[in-house]
């Protein structure tokens, strides 16, 4: 028998996961009191890097998830599945 | 003390007598041919040597300066990796293959002129297709031979175009080309094979993820950088690469989301790696040149970590796919942190390898004004945190637990991710060493307040959006399923056409068939009625229409002469 790990209780992952929010909102509200140095004009909006790292990991999943349909095939479309 | 020992002569000397080695000693024999080769390079000074007249052509084996000197001093240290991680392989034909692949790359990096590179471009062609043979397996056998059929045609491209390139110019040296020329045209179609262009990848997702555990690690090293320096070599500043380069950044990001073959996963996290070295060759101005060239540093050694975490995986397991894996953490812990490592580094967090590089290409498409350009290298930074930087560890080592109890991997192993992770840590936190190696001075700061928030944003919204969507089970789930890539064009189109036209032609040929066999018969059956007793041949005939004839010859003569 496996002996228990911190991880494998359910209310350690709702730590880490706490722990991961609070980063965030840390990091948002450096934001408001650290004037960033920008080349281009839009990285100086607030929250712009935060939100576009979110925004830009939803939209990857849910397009990835479209295209599945259309590309995804059975292990042995191409016949050459190795015998298990 | 300087040396005048070309690299390759050791490594490619080294493949032959690797073989007269037995066979418990051989993977030992590999990695002391791998630092006597180090030791040799510490020797070498630049400049050009190594020069010889063949048929007329002046070859260069030894044209060695600031560029070729980092990515040399890139691949010996890559070699010393890759041979201590399969130091176990009891297998000639993979000892023999990687160390004359080794032979090749770094023969092809010193290249001064075009049929050098040439020379060496074939043989990593052809030893490389070794180490994916030396799965022997089904796939790998097939997957093998697709992947030689490219490499060759590169190769084929590369000669093409040098010939043209000589007819134009007078010249084989190897140095900037225009896409404007058909020679420069040819290389450049050669260069974006090996590449991975968008479209010419094909090879690449569909053979690296075949290969034997260790093979994957030796291609992932050599064949694509070795790219990205000859275009860093003959393309610089081309604005084509620019486009190509963001192509690369974006397109595999969404293929590694649904991909449930992990070392797939990490073979498209390659493509959009090489993209952001595309891209910086594109751009052309110092900062980005720096960033691409270094980025090709970081890479070979975080990819290459992050390969030997999954070829250990491979290896203790002998499963790869998302859908098998899972909660290896508990019995694979030190894999597990260099693999997390690794993941770090391509991530490009602060302090880890991939930080100090990759954003020296941003912004250098920021500095040129290319907004839109780095809003989607942006985009494709996040991704890759999403697909290399999180859904590796999490699917192979967190996750659901797949059950397998396991073991670390054998220590050889061990320490060659450890040396791996060492650099990616080194790197990132000593940026300056890496930067005094660049072909061209540094004025860039990596670890500047905004950059290091900026990029901390990025990523840890990055992270939290992965949370959420697993825990509102928006996630894909992994599933038992493969996907269609370019390579589809030739296993599948490719062939039902093929098979089509063969079809055809076989119903041209059997009608052309029957028609010419009717027309000899009707002429043969029609030339024996002639030959025949009492045929027109068999006629005898009368001397008065003997003389007749002779007579209305001699008048068609004259009239012929006279007129």
């Amino acid at each position: 028998m496996d002996k228990k790990r911190w991880l494998d209780n359910p209310n350690n992952v709702k730590k880490v996961l706490l722990c991961l929010y609070v980063a965030c909102a840390f990091l948002f509200s450096l934001d408001i009191l650290y004037h960033r140095h920008a080349i281009l004009p839009f990285e100086e909006w607030l929250g712009f890097y935060g939100i576009y790292g979110f925004v830009a990991c939803v939209l990857l999943v849910l397009a990835a998830k479209q295209i599945r349909k259309f590309i995804s095939r059975s292990e042995n479309y191409y016949g050459d599945q190795d015998g298990e | 003390m300087e040396s005048n020992v070309p690299p390759f002569l050791i490594f490619l000397l080294g493949s032959i007598l690797v073989c007269f080695i037995p066979k418990r000693w051989q993977g030992w024999f590999s990695v002391l041919v791998a630092i006597a080769a180090l030791i040799n390079f510490y020797y070498l000074s630049q400049g050009t040597f190594w020069q010889t007249e063949l048929l007329g052509y002046e070859l260069t084996f030894g044209r060695i300066d600031s560029l070729s000197y980092l990515f040399s001093l890139l691949f010996h240290i890559a070699a010393i990796i890759a041979t201590l991680f399969a130091l176990h392989a009891r297998d000639p034909l993979q000892n023999v293959a990687s160390l004359s692949y080794i032979g090749g790359a770094v023969g092809a990096v010193f290249a001064g002129d075009f049929i050098t590179l040439f020379i060496f471009w074939e043989i990593m062609a052809l030893a490389s297709t070794f180490l994916i043979w030396a799965r022997r397996s089904n796939r790998s056998n097939s997957a093998g031979q697709r992947y030689l059929l490219v490499q060759v045609t590169s190769g084929l491209l590369l000669l093409a175009g040098a010939a043209a390139h000589y007819i134009d110019t007078g010249s084989l040296t190897f140095s900037e080309l225009s896409t404007e020329t058909a020679g420069g045209l040819l290389i450049f179609a050669s260069f974006g094979i090996k590449c991975a262009f968008p479209f010419l990848h094909g090879w690449l997702v569909d053979a690296y993820p075949e290969a034997t555990p260790s093979g994957t690690v030796f291609l992932s090293a050599f064949t694509t950088k070795l790219a990205v320096y000859a275009l860093a070599r003959s393309f610089v500043g081309t604005e084509a690469l620019i486009y190509i380069g963001t192509a690369m950044a974006m397109f595999p990001i969404f293929f590694a989301v649904i991909e449930n073959d992990l070392r797939r996963v990490l073979s498209y996290s390659m493509i959009n790696q090489i993209g952001f070295m595309v891209c910086g060759i594109g751009l052309g101005t110092e900062l980005a040149l720096n960033g691409a060239v270094s980025h090709a540093f970081n890479d070979v050694l975080f990819k290459g970590l992050l390969f030997m975490s999954m070829g250990a995986v491979l290896h203790m397991t002998g499963r790869i796919n998302g859908t098998d894996l899972g909660g290896l953490y508990k019995t694979m812990p030190i894999t597990t942190t260099l693999c997390i490592i690794g993941a770090a580094s391509i991530s490009a967090f602060p302090l880890f390898s991939g930080f100090v590089s990759k954003s020296m290409v941003m912004a250098a498409a920021a500095e040129e004004g290319y907004s839109i350009i780095f809003l989607l290298l942006l985009f494709a930074s996040a991704g890759v945190f999403h697909h290399a930087g999180i859904k590796i560890p999490y699917f192979a080592f967190f996750g659901h637990d797949s059950g397998i109890r396991t073991t670390e991997p054998p220590i050889n192993m061990l320490v060659a991710m450890g040396i791996a992770a060492g650099f990616c840590i080194f790197n990132g936190c000593y940026p300056s060493v890496l930067y005094s190696l660049l072909p061209w001075e540094v004025l860039y700061q990596p670890y500047t307040w905004s950059h290091v928030i900026s990029q901390s944003q990025l990523l840890f919204f990055s992270a939290l959006a992965f949370a959420l969507l697993m825990i509102n089970g928006l996630y894909p789930p992994e599933k038992k399923l493969i996907n269609l890539d370019a390579d589809w064009l030739y296993r599948k189109v490719g062939l039902k056409l093929y098979r089509l036209i063969s079809k055809r032609t076989e119903i041209i040929g059997n009608t052309a068939e029957t028609i010419f066999v009717n027309l000899v018969d009707a002429i043969l059956s029609q030339a024996r009625n002639i030959g025949r007793p009492g045929g027109t041949l068999e006629r005898t005939w009368s001397t008065r229409t003997g003389v007749l004839w002779v007579l209305a010859l001699l008048v068609i003569y004259l009239l012929i002469f006279y007129v």
